[in-house]
C-alpha cells in the first residue's frame, strides 16, 4: 500500500475565511438566543407544557446522532480492517468530535437552567437512562480524542485497532442510549417501543455518512486535490443501504403500531391527520428524504455524477430532520391517553383542545442552527490546525489498497 | 401591635418550638401528624381518594385554592400556564356518562418522573410525596416527558414575590407538592380544604399505611381506581365513581 | 494561525471591556447592611455568632434545605423565610426592598460588594411576607 500523508489545510482561501466567519456569526447569533432564553426564560420559545422538547431537540438529537454515525468510517477501517477507509478516518473521528460537541451545546443552552451545568456534571441519578446519557457522550469524546491520538502518532498505532473497537462499541451503546431516551417514556404511545434504539442507529448511520461525505466533497472541491471516484463508490452505495435501513425501521415501527390496536390513534395522527407531522412525514422523510436520494444514488443517469451524490447526501439528512421532527414533536403533539376509553371533553386549565400546536420562534431556531455552526468550526479549525485531510484521495494513489 | 413585634413573636415562638425541650409546645394537629422536628418515614403513604359522584360541574373551588397557595398567578397564554390541579371532564366512550374530576399529580409510588430526571432532582419523600427539589433542577423537562399524567409545569418566565412556603421559579419545573409543608404541620392540601369549604367534600386525604385512617377505611370498604393501572405505577391518588 | 490569533485577540479585548465596564458602574464602595428587626435572644443576635453566620450562613442553608426539603424537618431556627422576616426591612413608606432591584435588600447589599451571585431568590420570595403557617397558633400541652 501506498503511504498516505496528510497534510494540514493553508488556511489562505476565501472558503476558508468565508467558513471561519459565516460560523462564526451563527455561533453568536446561537449564543445570543440562548442569552435571551435565559433572560426572559423559555416564555420566547415556542415551547410549552405539553411539546417541552423542540427544535433545538431536534438539532441536537440530529447532531449526536450523525456524530456517532460519522465514526463509522474510521471503524469500517480498523474494526473490519478495510484498509481502503483509512486514509479517511482521521477526518472521521475529528468529525464526530465536533458533531458531538455541537449537539450537547444546544441541549445544555436549551436547559431551563444552563447555568446548573456542574449539577447536571456531579450528581447522578443512575437510573436515569439522561444521565447515562450524559457519561456516554463525555466518554465517547474521550474515546474519540484517545482514537484520534493513536492514529496520528505513529508509536502508538498497534494499539489503534483496539481504540477503534472500544470507540466502535461505545458508539452502538451511545446510540441505544439516544434511543432509549425516547424508548423507555411508558407515558407517550409514539415512543414506547424497543424499536427506538435500532431505528436511531440506523438513522445515525445514514445521517453520519451523508455529512462524511458532504464534507468529504466540499473539502476536495475547495483544495482540488485529487478525488477519485473509486474512494466514492463504496461509500456511495452503503449510503444508499443505510437509507433502505433506515427505511426499513421506520416501517416496522408503523407496521407494530398499526398491529396494536390501542395505537391506531397516533397512526392516524402522524400517516394521515397530523397536519405538519403528515407533511414532514410524507414529503420530508420519505419523498425528499428517502426517494429521492436512492434514486440520486442508483439510477444510471445521475449516479456517476458528484453533484448528484451531494445532493443525495443533503437530502438525507433534510430526510433525518424531518423523521426527527415527527418523532420528537409529533410525538408530544398528540394527546396522552390518561382516561383509556374515555374521552376528555374539557381539560380545565387546558381548555377545549388537547392537542397542542408548536410553532418554533426564531430563537429557538438561531439556537439549534448555531450547533452546526459549532461543529462545522471547529471541524476549519482543526484541519487547519492538525493533518486531517490525507493529501490526494486520486485512485491511482490509492489504487493498490483495492487489492485488499 | 406593630409589624416588628408581631414578627418578633412569631420568630420566638417558631425557635421555641425546637429550642425548648420537646413535648412542651406541639401545634395543634390531627392526631396522626407527624412533627416537624422529625424526619417523614415511610411509615407513613400519604394518599387521597376522591369521590367523582360529588365533584360538581362548574366548581373551581381546588383550583382556586391551590392558585392562590401557590401564588401561581403569572398572566401567560394557556400552554405555558402553570397547572398544579386542573378541572377534567371526561365522557364513556361507550355509555356517554360524564364525569368530572381534579386531576394533580398522582404521587406515584413508582414515578416514572423520578427515574428518568438526571439529577435526582424529582424525587419521593420516605412518605410518599413526590417533589421536585429546584436547587438540583436543571430544567432538562424530560420528567414532563415521563409523567402519564401531565401533571408537571415549567416556569417560562421569571418571578417574583413568590409564596414564602412555596417557591418556585424560572426554569425548573413543578407540580402539586401536596401542601407539603401544611402535611408537615399537620394540616391539610389548600384543595380538600377548599373542597370542604364549599361543602362538596369530594375529596379526603390521609395516610394509606395507616388502618385506623378514615381513607384507609374507605378504601377497604367501597371500590376506587387509580389512573392507568395498566403502568402499575400505583398513585397516591384514587377514585371513586369512575 | 492568523485568524486564530486575531480571535484571540478580539475575545480579550471583549473580556477587558466587560470587566472594566463592570467595574465602573459598580462603583466599590462600602455596602450599608439594614439592620435586621429583632435580636434572636437576650444573648445572642442572630441564630449563631455574628462571625459563623457571616462566613457560614450559605452552608447552613444548604445543610438545612435538605434536611427540610428531603425529610420534611422544619425547624424555623435556620429556616431562609425567618432570616428573610427578620432581616429585610421596609423603608420609610413601609415597602419592602426586593432582592432583584437597587441595594437596599440586606442579602444584595453585601453580595454586591462581595460579588457573590445569589441564587436562592430566583425562586424563594426576598421579601417578608405573611406565611401559611402565621395564622397557626402553637398550643402548649402539658
Ligand atoms: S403523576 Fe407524574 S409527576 Fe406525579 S409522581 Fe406520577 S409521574 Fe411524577
Ligand atoms: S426538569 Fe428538573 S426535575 Fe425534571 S427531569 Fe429535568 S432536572 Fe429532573
Amino acid at each position: 500500500m501506498k503511504k498516505v500523508t496528510f497534510y494540514v489545510i493553508e488556511g489562505k482561501s476565501f472558503a476558508f475565511y468565508g467558513g471561519i466567519i459565516v460560523s462564526v456569526f451563527f455561533i453568536l447569533l446561537g449564543l445570543f438566543a440562548a442569552y435571551n432564553m435565559e433572560h426572559h426564560g423559555h416564555i420566547i420559545t415556542g415551547m410549552n407544557n405539553q411539546i417541552v422538547w423542540g427544535i433545538p431537540h431536534v438539532f441536537a438529537i440530529f447532531l449526536i446522532l450523525a456524530a456517532s454515525g460519522v465514526l463509522n468510517v474510521a471503524s469500517i477501517s480498523s474494526v473490519f480492517r478495510k484498509i481502503f477507509y483509512n486514509p479517511l478516518a482521521r477526518l472521521s473521528a475529528l468529525l464526530a468530535i465536533t458533531l458531538l460537541i455541537g449537539g450537547l451545546s444546544v441541549l445544555v443552552l436549551d436547559l431551563g437552567r444552563p447555568d446548573r451545568l456542574v449539577v447536571a456534571m456531579t450528581s447522578y441519578n443512575f437510573k436515569s437512562i439522561f444521565a447515562w446519557n450524559i457519561i456516554l457522550y463525555n466518554g465517547f469524546l474521550l474515546i474519540c480524542v484517545v482514537y484520534l491520538w493513536f492514529m496520528m502518532q505513529r508509536s502508538m498505532q498497534r494499539y489503534y485497532p483496539t481504540a477503534g473497537l472500544i470507540a466502535f462499541t461505545w458508539r452502538l451503546i451511545l446510540t441505544t442510549g439516544t434511543g432509549s431516551i425516547f424508548g423507555f417514556l411508558v407515558a407517550k404511545e409514539a415512543y414506547q417501543t424497543a424499536i427506538m434504539a435500532p431505528l436511531f442507529i440506523a438513522l445515525s448511520l445514514s445521517l453520519g455518512l451523508a455529512i462524511f461525505l458532504l464534507v468529504l466533497l466540499i473539502d476536495y472541491w475547495e483544495t482540488h486535490c485529487s478525488l477519485g471516484d473509486g474512494i466514492l463508490t463504496r461509500p456511495k452505495k452503503l449510503l444508499g443501504v443505510f437509507i433502505v435501513g433506515v427505511f426499513y425501521f421506520v416501517l416496522v415501527y408503523h407496521l407494530t403500531h398499526l398491529y396494536f390496536t390501542g395505537r391506531h390513534g397516533i397512526e392516524y395522527f402522524v400517516l394521515a391527520g397530523g397536519g405538519v407531522y403528515t407533511v414532514l412525514f410524507w414529503a420530508g422523510y420519505v419523498f425528499l428524504g428517502t426517494i429521492l436520494p436512492l434514486l440520486l444514488l442508483y439510477h444510471d443517469r445521475f449516479t456517476n455524477n458528484r453533484i448528484s451524490i451531494a445532493v443525495a447526501a443533503l437530502l438525507t439528512i433534510v430526510g433525518g430532520i424531518s423523521l426527527l421532527y415527527v418523532i420528537i414533536i409529533g410525538g408530544q403533539a398528540y394527546p396522552i391517553d390518561i382516561f383509556p376509553g374515555k374521552e376528555i371533553i374539557d381539560y380545565g386549565a387546558m381548555h377545549s383542545s388537547t392537542m397542542y400546536s408548536y410553532t418554533p420562534s426564531i430563537w429557538e431556531i438561531m439556537l439549534g442552527v448555531s450547533g452546526i455552526a459549532i461543529a462545522s468550526f471547529l471541524t476549519v479549525v482543526a484541519v487547519r490546525i492538525l493533518p486531517f485531510i490525507p493529501r490526494s484521495l486520486s485512485d491511482t494513489d490509492l489504487d493498490e489498497t483495492f487489492k485488499h | 401591635m406593630n409589624v416588628s413585634t408581631q414578627n418578633r413573636r412569631d420568630f420566638l415562638k417558631k425557635s421555641a418550638a425546637i429550642t425548648v425541650a420537646p413535648g412542651v409546645l406541639l401545634y395543634s394537629v390531627s392526631p396522626k401528624a407527624h412533627h416537624a422536628e422529625k424526619p417523614v418515614t415511610s411509615e407513613t403513604r400519604w394518599g387521597m381518594l376522591i369521590d367523582t359522584n360529588k365533584c360538581v360541574d362548574n366548581c373551581t373551588a381546588c383550583l382556586d385554592a391551590c392558585v392562590e397557595e401557590h401564588g401561581l398567578t403569572e398572566d401567560v397564554p394557556v400552554e405555558i400556564k402553570p397547572v398544579w390541579i386542573r378541572k377534567v371532564t371526561v365522557r364513556d366512550k361507550q355509555t356517554g356518562r360524564e364525569t368530572f374530576l381534579p386531576l394533580m399529580c398522582q404521587h406515584c409510588e413508582n414515578p416514572p418522573c423520578v427515574d428518568v430526571c438526571p439529577t435526582g432532582a424529582s424525587f419521593k419523600r420516605a412518605d410518599g410525596i413526590v417533589l421536585v427539589d429546584r436547587h438540583t433542577c436543571i430544567g432538562c423537562r424530560y420528567c414532563m416527558m415521563a409523567c402519564p399524567y401531565k401533571a408537571r409545569s415549567f416556569v417560562h418566565e421569571a418571578l417574583e414575590n413568590q409564596k414564602p412556603h412555596s417557591p418556585r421559579g424560572k426554569g425548573t419545573v413543578e407540580s402539586c407538592n401536596f401542601c407539603v409543608y401544611r402535611i408537615d404541620h399537620g394540616m391539610g392540601p389548600a384543595c380538600i380544604e377548599a373542597c370542604e369549604a364549599e361543602g362538596h367534600e369530594a375529596m379526603i386525604y390521609g395516610d394509606m399505611n395507616d388502618p385506623e385512617s378514615e381513607i384507609s377505611k374507605k378504601l377497604k370498604e367501597m371500590s376506587s381506581s387509580v389512573l392507568r393501572p395498566d403502568l402499575k405505577l400505583n398513585p397516591g391518588i384514587r377514585y371513586q365513581g369512575l | 494561525m492568523k485568524i486564530l490569533m486575531i480571535l484571540g485577540k478580539l475575545s480579550l479585548g471583549l473580556l477587558l471591556i466587560m470587566t472594566v465596564s463592570g467595574v465602573s458602574s459598580g462603583e466599590v464602595s462600602m455596602p450599608e447592611i439594614p439592620k435586621a428587626k429583632n435580636n434572636f435572644s437576650a444573648e445572642q443576635s442572630c441564630v449563631e455568632p455574628i462571625d459563623l453566620m457571616r462566613r457560614e450562613h450559605g452552608l447552613l442553608l444548604k445543610h438545612y434545605r435538605h434536611d427540610t426539603m428531603r425529610r420534611g424537618i422544619r425547624t424555623s431556627e435556620y429556616s431562609l423565610i425567618a432570616c428573610v422576616n427578620c432581616h429585610v426591612t421596609a423603608d420609610e413608606s413601609g415597602n419592602y426592598p426586593t432582592v432583584h432591584h437597587g441595594s437596599d435588600h440586606f442579602c444584595r447589599s453585601c453580595h454586591t460588594y462581595a460579588a457573590v451571585n445569589i441564587d436562592c431568590f430566583q425562586c424563594h420570595t426576598s421579601k417578608p411576607q405573611e406565611s401559611f403557617s402565621s395564622d397557626m397558633e402553637p398550643v402548649q400541652s402539658d
